[in-house]
């Protein structure tokens, strides 16, 4: 199917924005992605209409609130194939959950044990399971990446072993768009017996996801890089690796019964669901899952995959532009140095002609130190993005390597 | 030596003379190619203010009663606003340095350089010059 661009974009009020006097030309989707009318309308929609606290309430608003914050909880177990409506919790965003089940880690491992990372993982896939490893005594490995961009599935096959208990693996690089190749790590980790949690937070509109298939552990995404708001993640879990986990953080509706001798604990999802959630966040995150559904998953991966071609054969015009991140299998993110120039001096200057991209290291350090570059620029597509705007990112780009130069 | 409020309202007529961003930009990159270099034995971790994307070195060092300021950044535009900071707080007394005022970044229309994400570390930068005029001054 086509998708109809400029009905899609008129769905995205900010895009009609001006920066310093020109359009805004928004390619920083990588870190968040803007949001349809129909995610903003539910979050004002709730807070005029509905608000009230979910769950345990008896008036009107409060089941109002409760069945709809519930209804997004079915929508997400639909969205990502999962068995049951429990094996989602609704969290902060994919950094929480990552930290939710890693704190659970500290207390199941001990010293001999080992978890296996990656090098190309944003700091949320590393710190927790440093804290982790301090915690417990369980040692951190790391697959190393290759040159392209790809992880090293040779050196990943010598790594594991009976000592490993779990493996958290990025489903798609934040910095390089390479696409891993979870399912191998996935089939291989089993077989040896460690569990395995897949940080999907740019995967959730690039690739349809089946947990039963996919058969990982734990998967964690945020909504606010899929059309939702910020401030709402989901933790998926099987039902049996969620119970493994020891509660997270008390508080109301974790609870079944509490007394100053004994307190137990409620059922999933609410074990780890302490305190209020986001309610009008997570309300909000149904509409995100609609409309990414209503596209077509497919559509628009394959759609993200033109602008990435075309993007990626303009700027290789550029002289002296670097890619980084050059996997045949990759999505919509281009990470790029120009010789001699540093990426913040592109950014800013670049800026100022509209265009938002992101440059640094993208919290992800130990892969700047891997290419030994202090950062990258980054540009990051989204549905809504267009071929002329990839022009005037070029044109900018341009622009400022002469400035810089 | 001329006072730090007279050096800022130099800079300020000297941006005033810009129509527009590109302009001011084009002389920022300039200041930051023009900047001096800074002797690589203090081109070292101690030295070094990190911003979250750009890394500035920043020495200091006391010659008659003044802080003379030299330093270096790995990017240009952050260079340049570092030439103009040396420029208006270099070669004066510790105590000017430390009460100093500094409007003129606002006043040259650069603010954005000052967001804080600390990307630049701009504001750290001038923090950290005005903690060496502090402990220099005995």
């Amino acid at each position: 199917m086509m998708l109809n661009i400029e009905n899609i974009r008129a769905q995205f009020p900010i895009l009609a924005q001006q920066i310093h006097g020109k359009n805004l030309v928004y390619l920083d989707n990588g870190a968040t992605t803007q949001k349809p009318i129909s995610v903003i309308n539910a979050i004002t929609n709730y807070y005029k209409n509905e608000n009230s606290n979910v769950h345990r309430g008896v008036h009107f608003l409060s089941g109002l609130a409760t069945k709809k914050l519930e209804k997004t909880r079915n929508a997400v177990k639909k969205f990502i194939g999962a068995r049951y409506n429990h094996e989602i919790i609704f969290t902060k965003g994919a950094t929480d959950s990552i930290n939710l089940v890693a704190n659970g880690y500290s207390t199941l491992l001990k010293k001999g044990d080992e978890i296996i990372i990656s090098e190309l993982e944003h700091h949320s896939n590393i710190v927790p399971w440093q804290i982790c490893c301090e915690n417990c005594g369980a040692s951190l490995k790391i697959i190393p990446i290759k040159d392209n961009g790809e992880l090293d599935m040779d050196c990943f096959y010598n790594m594991i072993s009976k000592n490993t208990k779990i493996v958290a693996i990025s489903h798609i690089s934040n910095t390089l768009g390479t696409v891993n190749p979870v399912e191998k790590i996935i089939s291989k980790a089993h077989e040896l017996g460690a569990k395995v949690l897949i940080d999907g937070a740019q995967a959730t509109t690039h690739v349809n996801l089946n947990m039963i298939d996919l058969d990982a552990d734990y998967y964690v995404f945020s909504a606010h890089k899929m059309y939702g708001p910020t401030g709402v993640g989901v933790l998926y879990g099987k039902e049996e690796a969620l119970n493994s986990l020891p509660v997270y953080q008390g508080g109301g509706e974790m609870i079944k019964d509490v007394s100053f001798k004994k307190t137990t604990y409620a059922p999933l999802p609410h074990k780890f669901e302490a305190g209020t959630p986001n309610i009008a966040g997570i309300i909000a995150l149904n509409e995100a899952i609609t409309f990414v559904l209503k596209l077509g998953i497919e559509n628009i991966y394959n759609y993200e995959r033109e602008l990435l071609e075309y993007a990626t054969n303009e700027i290789l015009k550029i002289k002296g532009v670097v890619i980084y991140g050059n996997s045949k299998n990759k999505t919509g993110i281009i990470s790029f140095n120009i010789d001699g120039i540093h990426p913040y001096d592109i950014g800013v200057i670049i800026d100022k002609f509209g265009v938002a991209i992101r440059t640094g290291h993208h919290c992800t350090q130990p892969l700047m130190e891997r290419f030994k570059i202090p950062g990258t620029a980054r540009i990051s597509f989204a549905v809504y993005n267009t071929i002329e705007e990839i022009n005037i990112c070029i044109e900018a780009i341009k622009k400022a390597k002469s400035m810089l130069v | 030596m001329k006072s730090i409020d007279i050096i800022q309202n130099e800079i300020i007529d000297d941006f005033n003379m810009f129509d527009d961003w590109i302009q001011k930009y084009e002389y920022l990159i300039e200041l930051g190619k023009d900047l001096p270099l800074l002797n690589s034995a203090y081109k070292i971790e101690d030295n070094l203010i990190k911003g979250c994307q750009s890394q500035v070195w920043l020495h200091a060092e006391k010659k008659n009663d003044t802080i003379i300021f030299t330093a270096d950044s790995d990017a240009i535009m952050t260079k340049g606003i570092i030439a103009l900071l040396i420029r208006v707080l270099s070669h004066h007394s510790p105590q000017e340095i430390a009460e100093s005022k500094l409007n003129f970044i606002a006043e040259i229309g650069i603010t954005d350089q000052l967001s804080p994400t600390r990307a630049n570390g701009l504001v750290s930068m001038i923090k950290q010059m005005k903690i060496y005029a502090v402990a220099l001054n005995n």
